[in-house]
C-alpha cells in the first residue's frame, strides 16, 4: 500500500518568494516517483505546475501571496484572538488551520507533512482532527529569518510547540538540527536530517549567448549574489567584501540579485564606500534570466549569517560557476568543492574573491569538481531519507 | 639467506601559514604560523618528535647495542634537519647517536624533498649537493645511494642520478613495473646499467606501515614473531627484503597504544633468529648482490596513494598552475644572489604544498584530507599563490634591471 500524505505548503513555484516554494515543488516530485500519494494543500487557489499530486486550496480570503511572503516574521508581538482575526499574516495563518481541520476529515491520510511555521498550525490542527501523526519539516527557524536580532515570539512559540506534538521532526541540515536542540529544546533523537536536492535539469550550463557579455568584454569579472536583501542573508558583509577586493582588482563587478527590506540601506552603503560603480543592483529575478546570471557570472557568494540549507549555492555550482558558501550554512555540509567563509570574517572572503577572479585554475578546478559532487544532491536521495522517516513512524 | 634492508623516511615541511592577499607586499614571513593549528611547523615538529623520533630512536640505539648485527638506514630530509635543529636539538642529537654505530646509513635526496627532477635538473642537483653537505656536516657521512622524493622515479631519473655517481636508487616495487618479477632482488634501470636498483617489497612494508592497526585485517593482531615468519618464507627466492617506510610509523601514524613499538623492539630479535637471516644497508646490499635484470620504467612511479603515479602532487589545475609558476622563476631568483629569497623559493618547492592541493578523493575524507592541514585543497593554494605573489614582488625589487613594480601587484590580472 502506498503511503497516503496530507501536505501542507505555503506556496509552489512559480508563485514563490525564494527557496521554500523551490524545495517543496523539488521533493514532492521525487516522493511521488518513489510511490508517495501526496495530496498538498496551499492557502489559496493559484496557477502552479504540479501534476505529481492532487493539489488542494484552502481558499482563505485575506490571501495575498505578494503581501504573505513565506520569509515574513512579524514585528512586535500579536494577540492570538481566533474570533476576531485581524487581516495580517498571523491571522492568515490561523484562517489557514481552522480549514486545514475541515480537509483533514474529508481526505484520506496515514500522516501529517507540515512545511515550516506559515503552515504548523494547519498541520497540527489537521493531525489533531484525523489522530494521523503529525511530521513538522523545518526549512528555516524564526532565530534565521531574523538574523539574530530579535525573535518574534508568536511565531517561536507555533514553532516550538508544533514540534513538541510532531512524531518526527525534519531539519534540512545539521546546523538546523543544533539550532533547534539549542533554541527549541527539541529531542535530538526526535529529529531527522534531509538535505535539499538540487534539480539539476534546470541549472544544467547550456550553450548561449552569454548575458553579462557586455560587462565581460569591458574586462569585468562578475561576482554575484543572489538573494533576499535581509539581514539574514549577510548582504552587507558581502558589500564590505567587494569595497576591499576593488582596491586589489578594480574590474571587479559585484551583481546583487533581490529585493529587500535592507535595499535601501545597502545602496546607501554602497555609495558611501565609493564602489557605485562596481556595485550593480538588478532587483528580483526570476525564471530564465535567474538561470542566465547563475550561469553567467564567475562566481557566486553566498554570504548568509544563518543558512538553514541554501539552495541558491547548489544551483549556482550546478550551473557551473564556483561557490563562497558561509560556513553558517546547511550547504557547506553536503559541498566540499567549494571556498567556505565565516560569514563576518570579510576579509577572507575578498581573499577568496579575488583568488578566484585571479587564477583560471582554482575557478576551473572549483567548477569541474563541484559540479561532479554536486550531482550527489538529489532531490530523490532527500525524498528517500523522507520515506524512511515516514516509515518508522507508521511502522513498516 | 634473505637479508633485510630498513629504509625510514623522516620528512616534515615548513608548512604555509594563512597568507591573505592583504598580506603581499607587508609580510615576507611565509612559514612562521604561531597558532594552535596544523600550520605551526614548531608545534608540529616538537609533537612528532616527542610521539615518534625520540621514543623510536631510543628502541633502535638499545636495538644497535644489543644485535651487532642489526642495522637500519635512513633519509631525512634537508628541511626537517633544519627544523630539528631549531626547535628540537635534542631530537638531532639522537639521529647522530644511531649514525655514530656506524650501522644507521643516511640515503641522499633533494634538500627540499622537492619535484625538482621534473622541473628542472640543475635546480634537482643543486638540491641534492645542498643535501649532501648538510649530511656531512651533521652525521659525518657521504652518502652513496639515493633515494627521490616519496619514491618517484623513471628511467630519466636513473641516468641523471647515475651521472651524479650514485651506486643504488630506492624505487617502489610496484606491479606494474615489476610484471611477474620479485621485489626481493636488486635490478638495473635500462638506461643507467652501472646503477642498482632497490625496490620497496609493498606487501610486507605496508603491513607495518598501514596495515599494522587495522581489526578488520585478517592478520590483525601483528606480532614479530609472524612477521619474522613471513620474511623467512623468502628464503630461497630473494636476496633481500626492502621494508620501506615513513618513520612516522612508529608513534605518529600508528600510536603508541596499538602496540607499533613493542613490535619494533621484538622485530630484529625474531628475525635474526633464523640463521639464514640477516640485515644490510642500502649501499651494503648494492655492494653485495648482483643485478638480477633488466627494468624498464618509462613512466614515472612513486609509493603514493593506490596509482602510484605522480597524481598525488600534479596533474590538477591548481596543483600544475602553482608548480609551473614557481619554476617559471628558477631563473630569475638564481640571478638575485640574494639567499633569503633563493631559500624560501625553495621551500616553497617541498612536495607537501602541493600534496596539499590535491582534490582526489577529498570529499571522501581519505588520507589525503587526514595530511592536509588546510580545510580544503582550495586554501592550500590560495595561501601559496598569495606567497609566490610576495616572492614575485620582492624579486623585481631586487632585480635592478627589473621594470618598476606597477600599481597592480604581479599575480593579480
Amino acid at each position: 500500500m502506498p503511503v497516503k500524505v496530507l501536505m501542507f505548503g505555503w506556496e509552489l513555484p512559480p508563485f514563490n518568494s525564494g527557496g521554500l516554494g523551490v524545495a517543496c515543488h523539488g521533493l514532492t516530485r521525487a516522493l511521488a516517483d518513489q510511490g508517495v500519494e501526496i495530496t498538498f494543500v496551499l492557502p489559496k487557489k493559484q496557477a502552479v505546475k504540479a501534476d505529481h499530486m492532487r493539489l488542494i486550496f484552502a481558499d482563505i480570503p485575506d490571501f495575498d501571496w505578494t503581501q504573505f511572503t513565506a520569509y515574513s516574521s512579524i514585528p512586535g508581538s500579536v494577540v492570538l484572538d481566533l474570533e476576531h482575526l485581524p487581516p495580517d499574516l498571523l491571522s492568515v495563518v490561523f484562517q489557514y488551520a481552522k480549514r486545514a481541520g475541515e480537509i483533514a476529515a474529508k481526505i484520506q491520510h496515514d500522516l501529517v507533512h507540515a512545511h515550516d511555521w506559515l503552515t504548523f498550525p494547519a498541520g497540527a490542527v489537521a493531525s489533531g482532527r484525523s489522530g494521523r501523526p503529525l511530521v513538522s519539516h523545518v526549512h528555516a527557524t524564526e532565530f534565521d529569518r531574523s538574523g539574530g536580532h530579535g525573535i518574534n515570539p508568536s511565531v517561536y512559540q507555533i514553532e516550538r510547540k508544533t514540534m513538541t506534538k510532531s512524531a518526527k521532526v525534519i531539519a534540512v541540515s545539521q546546523f538546523t538540527k543544533n539550532l533547534l536542540t539549542r533554541h527549541y529544546a527539541a529531542e535530538p533523537g526526535k529529529i531527522a536530517v534531509v538535505h535539499n536536492g538540487v534539480d539539476l535539469g534546470e541549472y544544467a550550463p547550456v550553450a548561449e549567448e552569454d548575458i553579462l557579455l557586455p560587462l565581460k568584454s569591458a574586462g569585468f569579472k562578475v561576482v554575484t549574489y543572489i538573494g533576499r536583501l535581509t539581514l539574514q542573508k549577510g548582504v552587507d558583509y558581502f558589500i564590505h567584501a567587494a569595497s576591499l577586493v576593488v582596491k586589489y582588482h578594480p574590474k571587479t563587478a559585484f551583481l546583487i540579485v533581490g529585493s529587500g527590506d535592507m535595499e535601501r540601506q545597502l545602496i546607501a552603503q554602497v555609495a558611501g564606500m565609493g564602489i557605485s560603480e562596481n556595485v550593480l543592483f538588478a532587483g528580483f529575478l526570476r525564471g530564465n534570466l535567474l538561470k542566465q546570471i547563475y550561469r553567467s557570472s564567475d562566481l557566486f557568494v553566498m554570504p548568509s549569517v544563518s543558512e538553514p540549507f541554501g539552495l541558491t549555492a547548489l544551483e549556482s555550482i550546478a550551473s557551473g560557476t564556483p561557490a563562497i558558501i558561509s560556513k553558517q550554512s546547511g550547504a557547506s555540509e553536503v559541498v566540499h568543492h567549494a571556498l567556505k567563509v565565516d560569514f563576518w570574517d570579510v576579509e577572507e572572503m575578498a581573499n577568496q574573491i579575488l583568488a578566484v577572479v585571479s587564477h583560471g585554475s582554482l575557478h576551473q578546478s572549483l567548477r569541474t569538481n563541484g559540479q561532479t559532487e554536486v550531482q550527489k544532491a538529489t532531490w530523490g536521495a532527500a525524498a528517500s531519507k523522507v520515506i524512511n522517516v515516514y516509515r518508522e513512524i507508521l511502522g513498516k | 639467506m634473505p637479508a633485510v634492508c630498513l629504509y625510514f623516511q623522516v620528512h616534515q615541511p615548513h608548512r604555509i601559514r594563512k597568507y591573505r592577499v592583504f598580506d603581499i607586499g607587508h609580510s615576507h614571513d611565509y612559514f612562521s604560523d604561531t597558532s594552535e593549528s596544523n600550520l605551526n611547523n614548531k608545534k608540529i615538529l616538537q609533537k612528532v618528535a616527542g610521539k615518534s623520533y625520540l621514543p623510536t630512536n631510543k628502541i633502535l640505539l638499545e636495538l644497535l647495542l644489543r644485535h651487532p648485527e642489526f642495522k637500519v638506514s635512513f633519509s631525512l630530509s634537508g628541511v626537517v634537519m633544519e627544523q630539528l635543529k631549531e626547535y628540537s636539538p635534542e631530537t638531532l642529537e639522537s639521529f647522530q647517536e644511531l649514525a655514530a654505530t656506524g650501522r644507521a646509513e643516511i640515503l641522499s635526496e633533494t634538500y627540499y624533498h622537492s619535484l625538482s627532477f621534473l622541473y628542472s635538473k640543475e635546480e634537482f642537483a643543486s638540491q641534492i649537493r645542498l643535501h649532501r653537505d648538510l649530511v656531512r656536516d651533521l652525521f659525518g657521512q657521504v652518502p652513496t645511494v639515493f633515494r627521490n622524493t616519496e619514491l618517484i622515479y623513471n628511467n630519466e631519473l636513473a641516468a641523471v642520478v647515475a651521472r651524479l655517481g650514485f651506486t643504488g636508487i630506492l624505487a617502489e616495487g610496484a606491479d606494474h613495473i615489476l610484471g611477474w618479477r620479485s621485489p626481493n632482488f636488486l635490478y638495473f634501470p635500462v638506461s643507467a646499467p652501472g646503477i642498482k636498483l632497490l625496490l620497496k617489497n609493498y606487501r610486507l612494508s605496508d603491513d607495518i606501515a598501514f596495515r599494522f592497526s587495522e581489526p578488520s585485517w585478517s592478520e590483525y593482531p601483528l606480532m614479530a614473531d609472524k612477521f619474522a615468519s613471513w620474511v623467512n618464507a623468502v628464503n630461497g627466492n630473494g636476496d633481500v627484503v626492502n621494508l620501506f617506510m615513513d618513520y612516522e610509523t612508529f608513534g605518529e601514524h600508528q600510536w603508541e597504544s596499538t602496540g607499533i613499538f613493542e613490535f619494533l623492539r621484538h622485530l630484529p630479535g625474531q628475525i635474526l633468529r633464523h640463521p639464514d637471516n640477516y640485515f644490510v644497508t642500502p649501499s651494503e646490499a648494492v655492494a653485495k648482490f648482483p643485478a638480477r635484470g633488466e627494468l624498464d620504467v618509462p613512466y614515472f612511479v612513486s609509493w603514493a596513494d593506490v596509482e602510484r603515479d605522480l597524481s598525488a602532487w600534479l596533474g590538477n589545475p591548481i596543483q600544475d598552475d602553482a608548480a609551473g609558476k614557481l619554476y617559471s622563476l628558477e631563473h630569475q631568483i638564481l640571478l638575485s644572489g640574494d639567499d633569503r629569497l633563493i631559500a624560501d623559493w625553495r621551500r616553497l618547492q617541498t612536495s607537501d604544498h602541493f600534496y596539499y592541493m590535491c582534490t582526489k578523493w577529498f570529499a571522501d575524507g581519505d588520507v589525503h584530507k587526514y595530511f592536509n592541514p588546510y580545510d580544503s585543497p582550495y586554501d592550500a593554494f590560495i595561501s601559496f599563490m598569495n606567497v609566490l605573489a610576495d616572492l614575485r614582488l620582492r624579486l623585481q625589487t631586487k632585480l635592478a634591471s627589473a621594470p618598476a613594480p606597477d600599481a597592480q601587484i604581479p599575480g593579480f590580472v
